[in-house]
């Protein structure tokens, strides 16, 4: 288990490296610059600010001098901000995406794995059709839509909570449930297709002839092995959603990580943008070995030394 | 192991203790405001927005500020006198004045203030308002040294500022954010990092409670500001919030009490709200227009650009697609400003646009080479795009690609004139037509169109050194009417109206005006 920790974490620094130092030149590449704006800045002020922000000399001399700020974890100032740093805006930032993204997450598995265990115990019946059918519909409504009818429903017609906001316990439950909606029809169809294909297993038709059942069966016997194809989404699932949603993060005013990505593109800010996909992909990496780490729990076959 | 077992072990993993971080409730405050995104800066040196300028000014004083009508008044400075030529104003600080921490405020700040504001080693975007204090813009670029710029402390109270013309509305312009004076020993002691909360020394009404990153910045009626009983509110948050039907949410949600801009109005509804009690129009200070790129074919045929200019339908354009009561534009400065009068402009003329195309050799838009027109992404910006394109295809026959770039890179194509036709708009930052005719002064970093017109520089030049302020705004006029009716390097399309939302049962303090400022320190509760 330490052996495959050491590992993966060896070779998860070189990943990393190598998605910053594309990121960081990509931007670098884009045109147009990160300190114009509609009101045009003369050149000397312009030069100046690029020295200042170690944005001067060629782009591998940039990219070094960030790398080098990386490894005494200094993520640089971002550049639209001026006088924050990035380690600030992510600090502040990042620990409510976690939060509003860990609730959505539990959420999407609370509900998605139930509905997909469900449906598949009554495929070929009416009941199973119609839960199918729900999973279906979460997963296909995008979420401009759904957050905006989401906020009319629960905000205006009924008043359960505030429509947008940070701040209060009530104002995270319409977020959390737009974000995690989607994600419960994934799940739950990955459940039931996993669950349907273990169903026909001799090892369940053997507990079934010895008495065990229907729900002990599917939650005990069949979930075990069906759940794989889950926990390998999941790890990529619980990056995406824990770092948060551009949509989700504006329609709500929930001040996340997701905005700094987008506003970061568009303003050049490389440090800013850098930094955000770092978190991502130090983020992904962390799942995907928990995820790696869970399917060989589940499955004895497959081996963490090998 | 079962999944009855795993799912706690995963769920412990994910579900930490993040319950405790970032979310507490707090007592609301006195008011909350719609502020829209999220400050870039609260350092008047660098801050280049409109509101970021509103905390600013919440924050920190100025010589003069504006009332709630945006009319400047004595602010720091209880009067100033100016010399005969009207080159050199002597403003007397208020005795007693004093910082947040009850450090005295002096003269000197504001001098430190303003050579740190261009100050090349500042990188303000906002230096450039300061050039019209005598040798300002020869210290930024580093010719002279900052002895040799026309700011001088007499004493404690009384500071002396020569200018390079006569500049009837310079004391006005003294409330503008680049004038704002900082604590130097805090911004020396802290650099960048200034502005935060814990660091933050200021004179203006509010002091710096806190700053959450795109949450809310929160004031605190400052106790050491020099008219305390003018500041009724004890709190104000102002709540970053992008998008508008976000920030329409939370105000008919009854969580914030006003929303301080139009582009916080979702556009759809403008129409329902028309007639709306706590809704509030008002004109502004901001012009939409296009410019052309006049250095190369076709557009540098003043016959063409004056063409492509009086074939619109500005009134088509307004009524369907803005459909928020703007004025359409047919001179480049809004209607409104201190006493000058635009020119009259073009009004729409398809026939005649039609004879001069034929006049520059295409007749019909026969043979009219491809041209594009340029414009950042935005819906608005497509709509407008869109009407244009389909306007002059029917009125003169051409075909117009339609060429659209997100922010960085359009910006970048701007600088370049790498365009024929682009979008723009301009917002002015005082009241005077010289905040929109001095962009297109050959070589302005604004130009951004290459044109350049000697007549038009000398006359611009000629304004700004005429004492008289009625002949003075002349020139400036004679200028305006070679730039949207002879030369043509821009077509005006139509002037922005502002739109703030309150209820007027609830607030007093607030009224729309040219400028769209609203100092916070004017708002209070309305008397029922």
């Amino acid at each position: 288990m330490i052996s495959f920790l050491f590992r993966r974490i060896l070779s998860s620094i070189p990943v990393a490296l190598a998605v910053i130092a594309i990121c960081f030149l990509l931007v670098r590449l884009a045109p147009g610059s990160p300190f114009s704006s509609e009101r045009a800045l003369d050149p000397a002020t312009q030069a100046m600010l690029e020295t200042k922000y170690g944005l001067s000399g060629s782009l591998p001399t940039q990219l070094f001098r960030y790398a080098s700020n990386l490894l005494h974890g200094d993520l640089g100032d971002s550049l639209k901000f001026r006088g924050r740093t990035v380690n600030e805006i992510i600090g502040q930032s990042l620990p409510r995406s976690l939060l509003l993204g860990s609730i959505a997450f539990t959420l999407a598995l609370a509900l998605g794995i139930p509905l997909g265990a469900w449906s598949a115990a009554r495929q070929g019946k009416p009941s199973g059709a119609i839960l199918n059918g729900l999973a279906l519909l979460t997963l296909s409504i995008p979420t401009f839509i759904l957050a905006p009818v989401t906020v009319l429903l629960f905000s205006f017609y009924i008043r359960l909570c505030p429509p947008a906001g940070w701040g209060s316990p009530s104002q995270l439950v319409l977020p959390a449930l737009c974000l995690s909606l989607p994600f419960v029809g994934v799940c739950a169809r990955l459940t039931r297709s996993g669950l349907l294909e273990v169903l026909g297993a001799d090892f369940i038709r053997t507990a079934r002839a010895k008495g065990v059942t229907e729900p002990n069966l599917i939650f005990l016997h069949a979930l075990r092995s069906a759940i794989l194809p889950l926990v390998a989404y999941a790890g990529p699932l619980a990056a995406s959603i824990l770092t948060g949603s551009l949509l989700i993060e504006e329609t709500f005013a929930i001040p996340g990580i997701g905005q700094f990505f987008v506003s970061g593109v568009i303003n050049r800010d490389v440090f800013l943008v850098s930094g955000v996909v770092l978190v991502y992909c130090l983020l992904l990496l962390f799942f995907n070995l928990i995820a790696d780490w869970l399917t060989a729990l589940l499955d004895p076959r497959i081996s963490l030394s090998s | 192991m079962t999944l009855c077992r795993g799912t706690p072990g995963l769920l412990a993993l994910l579900f930490p203790v993040l319950l405790l971080t970032g979310c507490h409730s707090r007592p609301r405050a006195d008011l909350i405001i719609c502020n829209g995104a999220e400050p870039q800066s609260l350092d008047p040196a660098i801050i280049s927005g409109q509101l970021e300028g509103r905390l600013t000014t919440a924050l920190l004083e100025g010589l003069v500020r504006r009332d709630a009508r945006a009319r400047p008044v004595p602010g720091c400075a209880e009067k100033w006198t100016v010399s005969p030529d009207g080159r050199v104003y002597t403003f007397t600080l208020r005795p007693n004045l004093r910082w947040s921490n009850g450090n005295p405020l002096t003269a000197e700040d504001y001098r430190y203030s303003w050579l740190r504001a261009l100050s090349p080693t500042t990188g303000s975007p906002y230096s450039e308002i300061l050039y019209f204090i005598a040798g300002a813009e020869d210290y930024h670029s580093g010719k002279v040294p900052a002895s040799s710029v026309g700011i001088q402390v007499i004493n404690d109270q009384t500071l002396r500022v020569t200018l390079l013309n006569p500049t009837p509305f310079f004391p006005a312009l003294t409330s503008f954010t680049t004038y704002l004076p900082v604590h130097r020993s805090t911004v020396e002691k802290y650099g960048d990092r200034w502005t935060r909360p814990e660091n933050w020394v200021g004179n203006g009404p509010y002091l710096l409670l806190d700053w959450k990153i795109n949450d809310r910045v929160s004031l605190e009626k400052n106790p050491l500001y020099h008219t305390p009983d003018r500041v009724a509110l004890n709190r104000i948050d102002a709540l970053a919030v992008n998008r508008a039907s976000t920030a329409f949410n939370l105000y008919s949600g009854g969580q914030a009490d006003v929303l301080l801009d139009k582009g916080l109005i979702p556009s759809l509804i403008l129409p329902e709200l028309r007639g709306r009690a706590d809704f509030h129009p008002g004109p502004l200070l901001a012009t939409y227009f296009y410019r052309f790129q006049v250095t190369r074919p076709p557009f540098n045929d003043a016959r063409i650009r004056r063409a492509f200019a009086i074939a619109l339908d500005k009134e088509a354009i307004t009524d369907k697609i803005t459909r928020g009561n703007e004025p359409v534009a047919t001179a480049l400065c809004p209607r409104g400003m201190a006493d000058y009068q635009p020119p009259e402009g073009l009004s729409s003329d398809p026939d005649t646009a039609r004879g001069l195309l034929a006049q520059a050799g295409f007749p019909n838009g026969k043979d009219f080479p491809r041209v594009s027109l340029l414009y950042n992404k935005s819906e608005l910006n497509e709509q407008l795009a869109i009407e244009i394109q389909a306007q002059w295809k029917r009125e003169l026959g051409v075909t117009v690609e339609l060429r659209n770039q997100e922010w960085a890179t359009y910006l970048r194509s701007l600088d370049e004139l790498d365009f024929d036709i682009a979008r723009s708009s301009w917002v002015g930052d005082y009241d005077d037509p010289n905040t929109f005719l001095d962009c297109f002064v050959t070589g302005r970093g604004n130009n951004r169109t290459g044109w350049s017109n000697p007549t038009y520089d000398s006359l611009l030049a000629s304004a700004l050194a005429e004492p008289n302020p009625a002949r003075r705004l002349q020139l400036m006029q004679q200028a305006e009417t070679i730039l949207v009716t002879q030369a043509l390097p821009i077509i005006p399309i139509y002037h922005f109206v502002g739109c703030l939302m309150f209820d007027p049962t609830k607030w007093a303090g607030l009224y729309p005006n040219l400028l769209d400022d609203h100092p916070f320190s004017e708002i209070k509760r309305a008397k029922n």
